[in-house]
């Protein structure tokens, strides 16, 4: 199952972009096979997409499949820095598996981008100089979705997420914004795929709302089970849950659901008309949320080699933390606590050309940053 | 909690145990008449589910879609036996262990190299699809109500199999004395590959029913195997009988642990730790009651050896 994707061989193309000589090697690990590989491979493909177009030849990629196991992302992390002598680590997509490895990548003075899981734990108190998120704080998505209920006049919500960090996180940023009730709060196991007591208590709860948070399968798995239920209050997710790569699955029980994203294929800005056409070029399909997360970390990435030598940890910091790229989301910059601040819309699931998709609706929160920035003392 | 609520997740649990039945039956007979552990069995679950995927988004048609999952599950499941299996029986269970878990690899990744990564497309059919009606103001999807029947019918149709039949005959005999049948002139290898395919089968069939509610995806069977396992071990291990009692035993569990833990931690704990307690106290149940029955009866309810 290893992969190896070297990418030195373009020398005589060099570009006027590459910048300082000296070779970085990536260490990726995400998931690849199992229940969320969609995910892991849109990362990776939106991330190698942008080393692709950069043509860089002192960027090399090692690219191993975790199975969405903390055990054997560790293991891979490990191997990664002590054998193949990474320099930075990228690609994780759960958060019990960052908060796994990250800690200890970090400690040992690697650099990790984040082009996904941003738990609350990484974020506050136990922020690093090293550690840098290109996604998001866990959070966020969830509290634009808070925020959009209030808009909505949603008064009683139900809620529900898995019983992980992330899942955690999720609930807590829903209710940190919802000025409304709660009419039932649930922790499901991670990768259920049967919601059948979960919509009973719905159904006996008498909310006049839904948010969830089911990343992947999961999320497929309820939506067709809501949408067979005859349970008819309105669904609010995050984008995870209504993502391209989703959508096809679920069918006509995702159509005109409300669903929040820092990124939209939409998005009108000239960085991400670019990706959009590349993408579909290079893989066929439309780019989904997360392979736009892969593709702005490898850009970042990118950005910085283009300033700093790897060898000189401080200034490639720097040149991290400037953030000095055209990200596919517009505006982009890092919080203090290496999180981003940006924009957060709110999206409803379309038929476009017989095509599942989502269009942008309007704007949730504007420049947002998280608020375990506050505890973070970087 | 309310009586309603109460009756909808006990229908929910028995749709559950309906489902680990058809994917336990298999597993259970395999072991039980055989004595192999076939760690690949949810591979043709997932096997089933991709055949159904892919025959209703050509046809359009959810019977076919059923019946294709069980063909190719059967197929699978045959082919399977013919190549790999068939040598392991004298081997000891770790080889047997080795042998299959390699399986699992094999048939996953081959699946993502046809289907590739990204989930199919398979839903309940309009005429299934929505709730209905039951006595007591109850609504329930009718699907899964069609599910319940249809579970229950086949499981019907394997005792008739079993008890009634002359294949059924020489399963039992396999059961309870393996080298004593070869000895009477049945064509055993030809009734190992018949009765894997059969397994194979009805948990192809199993992936197909769960695939339109649940996503369809490469590694939607290790799962529901280690469920499958479970429910073999409360049964006793070669009891069909044993594996739909205890299916329908683990689906109540689990179903209604999920909303009774959380209430009941409730009771003295704030409702946010109480959820979590719950959660976690409830994904536990099934095991406990696992522990709790080898306790009781080592052998599993229906279980003679040890």
């Amino acid at each position: 199952m290893k992969l190896k994707i070297m990418l030195a061989t373009a020398a005589l193309a060099m570009t006027a972009s590459a910048g300082l000589g000296e070779t970085v090697k990536v260490g990726m690990i995400t998931t690849l096979s199992g229940g969320g590989a969609s995910l892991g491979t849109a990362i990776r493909d939106g991330f190698m997409l942008a080393i692709k177009q950069a043509n860089n030849p002192n960027i090399e990629v090692i690219i191993e499949d975790d199975q969405r196991k903390p055990d054997i992302a560790v293991q891979l992390a490990d191997r990664m820095i002590q054998s193949d002598k990474v320099d930075i680590l990228t690609g994780i997509v759960w958060s019990n598996l960052a908060l796994a490895v990250v800690p200890s990548v970090t400690a040992q003075g690697k650099f990790y981008l984040s082009p996904n899981a941003g738990p609350s734990a990484l974020a506050g108190k136990n922020c690093h100089e090293n550690y840098f998120n290109v996604a998001w704080q866990n959070d966020n998505l969830h509290e634009a979705a808070g925020g959009y209920a209030n808009t909505a006049g949603y008064k009683n919500s139900f809620i529900l997420a898995p019983n992980y960090p992330a899942g955690h996180d999720a609930l807590a940023g829903y209710k940190r914004m919802h000025s409304g009730d709660i009419a039932g709060e649930l922790l499901t196991k991670l990768g259920q795929t049967d919601y059948a007591a979960e919509l009973a208590q719905i159904r006996a709860s008498g909310a006049d709302s839904v948010y969830f948070f089911l990343p992947g399968g999961m999320g497929i798995s309820f939506v067709k089970q809501y949408a067979d239920s005859g349970i008819t209050i309105p669904m609010v997710g995050p984008g995870f849950s209504f993502d391209q790569d989703m959508l096809a699955a679920v069918g006509d029980a995702a159509l005109g659901v409300r669903n929040t994203s820092q990124w939209n294929k939409d998005l009108d800005n000239r960085a991400n008309a670019a990706f959009v056409t590349a993408y579909v070029d290079e893989y066929g399909r439309l780019p989904s949320l997360f392979a736009s997360q892969g593709y702005d970390t490898a850009n970042l990435l990118l950005s910085a080699m283009a300033e700093a030598n790897i060898s000189d940890r401080d200034a490639f910091r720097d040149a991290l933390r400037a953030a000095n790229f055209d990200s596919v989301r517009g505006d982009f910059e890092f919080a203090a606590n290496h999180h981003p601040i940006q924009d957060i819309y709110v999206r409803e699931v379309v038929l476009e050309d017989g095509v599942y998709t989502n269009k942008i609706l309007s704007l949730a929160i504007e420049n947002h940053a998280d608020i375990h920035a506050a505890n973070c003392s970087m | 909690m309310s009586l309603v609520l109460f009756i909808e997740q006990v229908l929910n649990g028995f749709q559950f145990g309906i489902m680990l039945f058809l994917t336990a039956a298999g597993l259970t007979l395999v072991f039980g008449v055989m004595g192999l552990i076939n760690l690949a069995h949810g591979s043709l679950f997932m096997i089933g589910a991709f055949a159904a995927a892919s025959i209703a988004g050509w046809t359009g048609s959810f019977v076919l879609a059923i019946m294709a999952s069980l063909a190719a599950a059967a197929a699978a499941g045959a082919l399977v036996e013919v190549a790999v299996i068939r040598k392991l029986y004298d081997r000891d269970h770790l080889d047997q262990v080795l042998a299959t878990f390699a399986l699992i690899l094999i048939l996953s990744e081959g699946t993502r190299w046809i289907f590739g990564s990204f989930p199919l497309y398979l839903n309940i059919p309009s005429y299934l699809s929505g709730p209905i009606s039951l006595p007591g103001g109850i609504q329930y999807p009718l699907y899964r109500l069609t599910i319940i029947i249809a579970g229950l019918f086949i499981a019907l149709c394997l005792r008739q199999l079993i008890l009634k039949t002359r294949i059924g005959m020489q399963i039992r005999a396999g059961e309870s004395d393996r080298e004593m049948i070869a000895v009477l002139g049945v064509n055993i290898s030809w009734l190992y590959t018949l009765l894997f395919a059969l397994g194979a089968a009805l948990a192809g069939v199993a992936g197909g029913l769960v695939g339109a509610l649940q996503s369809v995806q490469v590694g939607m069977g290790e799962p529901i195997l280690i469920l499958a396992f479970v429910v073999i071990v409360i049964g006793g291990i070669g009891s069909v009988k044993g594996a739909l009692v205890a299916s329908i035993l683990v689906g109540l569990t689990d179903r209604l642990g999920s909303i009774l833990m959380p209430e009941a931690f409730k009771l003295f704990l704030p409702p946010a730790d109480a959820t979590l307690m719950g959660s976690a106290l409830s994904s536990m149940l099934i095991y406990i009651l696992m522990a709790a029955v080898l306790v009781w009866k080592p052998t599993g309810l229906y279980g003679v050896r040890v």
